[in-house]
């Protein structure tokens, strides 16, 4: 696959056309979490509920292990997995303590610090990836 | 004929919403970023628009992965508040001048940008969190202050509209709304941002120098402004900081020449930077 010129930003997933393809029904499945009456019925039998939405076992098993950032690598996009967070009761923030491996509370106290700083993490080499 | 007063810049942090809607904006992690609209509030009481028109960005609410129009104009009567997955916000539904909006969705047309028109759709907290820190509390019972025409810009999916397209986008907003016969006060509103990425292992990204840099184009050179980068908005303020080709859209309604009457900027609201800029058209 030719390279995109984002690639090259580290810890990132861009949410393009090639992702929404790829995501399309995960992300079909995490939006229909927004009304409560799909919330429960999720909730009631999530095998039963993804049954409806024709996605990649890959996809299906990373939404059942609610592996975040696995999700978003098979095609999801933030808006759309946070609807499956918030059904989880977990909030942007706190997911963000998730994905970022830093845990809860050190990522909200990095956040008061100030947030992440750009220097060292506009290039994949300064994370010592390619 | 209707006139465009001033525009406004403003993050739309879904947080701030909740914050005003628990009663918690007074604790110490909230104060600073209210402080930062006291003024703000007392300028828009002065102003009393009778319509804003406000840019914004739905986060896949009224539409999700089957529709991603890259610009879609509000033309229905009215719009209530969505449920984003932890409930509506109790805030009045959105009612729109809708005679306005149908004006300039067909001056828009004609004058080549070609966008989708709305007749019926739910706004989340980029309209209303806006709304609210703008106006303050207003009760779910109560009307807002103004009527509102939503503009609903694409920014989830890559690519979002260049920002060249956004400031020449405002330019024709403003030829259509000063050519609107009724005699209206108008504010624009250009919200989201500023540097924030809400996913992946880079979350909590915050860039406050090249925000700083930002607000100051917007006052003294949009043009420069409008020529930045999808990369270097991506790479330098995280992949939601993207949101501020939306601003540009306000900034090309507006004369090249404006007065900022007001900036406010706070870390963190959330994992956002919260940025707020008020810009009056030199008379």
């Amino acid at each position: 696959m030719t390279e995109k010129e984002y690639d090259k930003i580290p810890g990132t997933i861009v949410f393009d056309a090639d992702k929404s393809r790829e995501g399309y029904h995960l992300n079909q499945f995490c939006i229909s979490l927004r009304l409560q009456k799909n919330r429960d019925a999720f909730n009631k039998n999530e095998e039963a509920y993804l049954d409806a939405y024709p996605m990649s076992k890959e996809q299906r098993e990373a939404v059942l292990k609610r592996e975040w950032n696995l999700l978003l690598e098979l095609g999801g996009n933030i808006y759309y997995t946070s609807k499956l967070a918030a059904n989880d009761g977990i909030n942007f923030q706190n997911l963000a303590g998730r994905m970022t491996g830093m845990g809860v509370d050190s990522y909200r106290e990095m956040m008061l610090k100030g947030g992440r700083s750009i220097e060292g993490n506009r290039d994949k080499s300064e994370w010592g990836e390619d | 004929m209707a006139k465009i007063m001033a525009g406004v810049g403003c993050s739309h942090v879904p947080a701030i919403g909740v914050a005003m809607d628990t009663g918690i904006t007074h604790e110490e992690y909230w104060k600073p970023v209210f402080e930062g609209f006291k003024k703000s509030r007392e300028w828009m009481k002065k102003q009393n628009p009778d319509v804003i028109f406000l840019v914004y960005n739905d986060h896949c609410t009224a539409f999700d992965a089957r529709c991603i129009p890259t610009f879609a104009l509000g033309c229905g009567a009215e719009f209530q508040p969505a449920d984003e997955g932890w409930g509506p916000r109790p805030v009045p539904a959105v009612k729109n001048h809708q005679k306005m909006a149908s004006h300039i969705a067909q001056s828009l047309v004609l004058n080549e940008f070609d966008i989708t028109i709305m007749n019926e759709m739910e706004v989340d907290h980029g309209l209303t969190v806006p709304l609210s820190v703008m106006f303050g509390d207003i009760k779910q019972n109560d009307e807002w202050p103004a009527l509102v025409i939503p503009l609903c810009v694409n920014v989830v999916q890559y690519p979002a509209p260049t920002g060249n397209r956004c400031y020449n986008l405002g330019k024709a907003i403003r030829r259509a709304i000063e050519s609107y016969e009724e005699d209206l006060n108008v504010i624009i509103f250009g919200t989201g941002g500023m540097s924030h990425q809400l996913q992946y292992k880079r979350a909590g990204l915050i860039n406050s120098d090249w925000d700083k840099r930002f607000l100051d184009l917007m006052t003294a050179d949009p043009v420069g402004a409008s020529q930045i980068t999808h990369l270097e908005y991506l790479r330098e303020t995280g992949s939601e900081g993207i949101e501020m080709v939306m601003w540009l859209i306000m900034r090309g309604t507006l004369n090249e020449n404006v007065t900022e009457v007001h900036r406010h900027y706070h870390v963190p609201a959330s994992n956002t930077a919260v940025g707020h800029i008020i810009l009056e058209n030199n008379a």
